[in-house]
């Protein structure tokens, strides 16, 4: 490794995104970042902040309140040579989006003969935890990556949300990219030289032999710190960041369950079709003999999110519950 | 008091009664009469094509198929104002203008036939696959007008869709921010009175489709629909001006649906046979013919020329069609991604294990 790549700064998570768009910007004069907001407010989450001054209102652009009019924008841009970023404030406006992400996006290179791919990367909010109520604080991720023709990222870490974008904006086909509203303002440190991350590949984050938490955005670091009390109670936890919710990365899941022979999953979304419900079939159909208990859960309550911080909390997978999963399997 | 803030109008453009007489000057390519064959030779193309595709649906060797019998001048007289760089952005009834761009019959038979391959045009390749949702492909054309943009090229986006679509909002949000961004995109509404079974006085209480435009601040007009000279003359205005700056324009071609939505449909459940019968004088080959007769441009041995000519060339292409080999099973698989996952190659995998199982002989 050079000089220059071990150079680490500290930066937050939001800042790892501005980068990660700022490099493509750069590297590539296709992209363009389009979305509510993004150009003089600097984005609803301030992601693109800097972004207009730098690039200018052509390759930032603000749109007017459109979400399936600018998404089925990127996708016809894409389809005629541009890398598109689109932005959508949260999962919760691309509802609005889903006949453009669903049925054209996800299915154009099918409908054309291959004549056609669809190179468009769709940036969105998602998750609980900032107090903004039932109809902003919804985790859909998992409906999307139920979606063939489609590319479904939850970048967890900073190096993630700096390298995931790389890979995604050369991706021939659509790819989503869910950041979790409470991993904005999280903060580490970052080499100079991080570069582009796979998109196929899960990751351990911590090794442990006698449980798997599985987890992906904004529940890793909940699931990290159960394991850390966890280890205080002699229970070694492994920790699997799935990263990419489609295609999921059974390799990486199945090998830890595997090892350990107790899984849990914690997953903001609703249980009820969830994907932990997928992540845990897969484990029943590829790694069952090696279970020494029953897959366990963690997901969000049922309920729409509520408003009031103690009880949007209680909807919440929270470290107490995920600690509670473990030690349950692990008997 | 109050001040009136604001005054609209929708100009309405014809340049053939429905009898085939000029109502005033034509406009200047009319004045060669190849440009007019030309576009007579498209017309009658398609509607042999939908002849012809209709037939093998009704014989079982196609499916649901959506002709564009009557309205035929709003696509081939669209088309024809395009320059070749230009790119086409069709609903599922522009066979017309797609013939017309150099996509193929047989591409079009395997289409409709189901088969994917027929979106691979090896003509106009940047042109769009056929939209079967509707409006949907609106933003889309916005889009690829401002891919242009960006690139600063000299090009055109041309977007057809149905009276139905206007009600959409993905219409409403193309057009918006078409106006906004003054997009090079031409958006021409194929008015053709049937959204399925609702007329289109039940689609929206406004009095022109036209005026839509204004609302999202750009040039709305209407051109008769079944007049391929003015269509052409018009929607060329538009693309003329989209491509100097000029931004969007919307226009509704008025032309009349004379046969079922699709062969799913049955109109005489909704529509009376009666009310249909006028508008087969109306329809725009007769008209174009019987003004090119009546100029002596066209004979009767030049029209049965030109009907075995055409009626030769589209049974070829479906002969094409028929012997075409499916595509195998695992086709399915082909075109999900550019590269397959692993999980889709596990399905595939299985899909092929199971066939074989199934049919031993064939391996």
């Amino acid at each position: 490794m050079s000089a220059a790549a071990e150079m680490v700064a500290e930066v937050t998570y939001r800042d790892a995104c501005r980068m990660a768009l700022r490099d493509a910007l750069v590297r590539d004069t296709r992209v363009f970042l389009m979305g509510e907001d993004v150009g003089h407010y600097g984005g609803c989450y301030a992601v693109s902040k800097g972004l207009l001054e730098e690039f200018g209102p052509e390759r930032i652009r603000d749109t007017p309140l459109s979400e399936s009019g600018f998404t089925g924008i990127g996708i016809g841009a894409a389809m005629n040579g541009m890398r598109p970023i689109v932005e959508i404030m949260t999962v919760n406006f691309a509802l609005l989006a889903l006949d453009q992400i669903v049925n054209n996006a996800a299915t154009i290179r099918h409908m054309s003969g291959g004549q056609f791919g669809v190179p468009l990367v769709i940036r969105m909010a998602t998750g609980a935890g900032r107090q903004l109520a039932a109809q902003h604080s919804h985790s859909l991720e998992g409906w999307f990556a139920h979606v063939p023709g489609l590319k479904v990222l939850a970048p967890a870490t900073i190096e993630d949300a700096r390298g995931m974008l790389w890979t995604a904006i050369e991706d021939p086909d659509p790819v989503l990219i869910f950041e979790h509203v409470m991993l904005y303002n999280s903060g580490g440190p970052l080499a100079a030289g991080a570069g582009a991350v796979p998109i196929d590949k899960a990751a351990i984050r911590r090794a442990g032999q006698n449980v798997s938490l599985i987890t992906y955005g904004g529940s890793l670091p909940k699931a990290l710190k159960a394991a850390e009390e966890l280890a205080g109670q002699g229970i070694e936890a492994e920790v699997v960041d799935l990263r990419t919710l489609r295609p999921l990365d059974d390799e990486t899941i199945c090998a830890s369950v595997a090892k350990t022979r107790r899984a849990v999953i914690v997953d903001e979304g609703w249980c009820s079709g969830s994907l932990a419900a997928e992540i845990s079939a897969r484990i029943m159909e590829k790694v069952f003999w090696s279970l020494d208990a029953p897959v366990a859960r963690v997901c969000s309550a049922e309920v729409p999110i509520p408003y009031p911080e103690h009880l949007e909390q209680a909807a919440l997978p929270q470290v107490p519950a995920i600690v509670a999963a473990a030690k349950g399997v692990v008997g | 008091m109050s001040d009136v803030v604001a005054r609209f109008e929708v100009e309405f453009s014809r340049c053939l009664d429905r009898d085939g007489n000029a109502v005033g000057p034509l406009p200047a390519f009319a004045a060669n009469p190849e440009n007019l064959i030309a576009l007579y030779r498209g017309l009658t193309r398609t509607r042999v094509f939908d002849a012809k595709a209709i037939a093998l649906q009704r014989t079982g060797r196609l499916g649901t198929y959506a002709s564009s019998i009557g309205q035929e001048a709003v696509s081939v007289g669209t088309a024809s104002a395009m320059r070749s760089e230009d790119v086409f952005v069709p609903s599922f009834r522009e066979h017309g203008g797609q013939l017309l761009r150099g996509v193929t019959p047989l591409e079009l038979f395997l289409y409709w036939g189901g088969d994917e391959r027929g979106s691979l045009f090896a003509g106009p390749k940047e042109d769009f696959p056929i939209s079967v949702p509707v409006a949907s492909h609106a933003p889309h054309a916005a889009g690829v007008a401002l891919a242009f943009k960006l690139r600063h090229e000299p090009r055109v986006a041309v977007c057809i869709f149905g009276d139905g679509a206007t009600s959409k909002g993905d219409v409403a949000e193309a057009l918006n921010m078409a106006g906004v961004w003054r997009l090079p995109v031409v958006f021409v509404v194929s008015n053709n009175q049937w959204a399925i079974s609702l007329p289109r006085a039940q689609q929206t209480a406004a009095e022109t489709l036209a005026q839509k435009a204004i609302a999202y601040g750009f040039r709305g007009e209407q051109v008769d629909g079944n007049d391929v000279i003015a269509v052409r003359a018009v929607v060329g205005a538009a693309i003329e001006r989209a491509r100097q700056g000029g931004g969007p324009t919307l226009i509704e071609a008025l032309t009349y649906r004379l046969g079922d939505h699709t062969t799913a449909d049955d109109a005489s459940r909704y529509r009376e046979d009666a009310a249909v019968t006028p508008y087969w004088q109306e329809e725009p080959l007769l008209r174009l013919r019987r003004y090119l007769s009546e100029t002596g441009q066209w004979s009767k041995t030049d029209e049965e020329r030109l009907q075995r000519e055409m009626t030769a060339e589209i049974a070829a292409a479906a002969d094409a069609y028929l012997k075409t080999p499916p595509q195998p099973p695992e086709a399915i698989f082909a075109y999900t991604y550019a590269a397959l996952p692993a999980e889709l190659a596990r399905q595939r995998d299985g899909l092929l294990a199971v066939s074989r199982v199934a049919a031993p002989e064939a391996s």
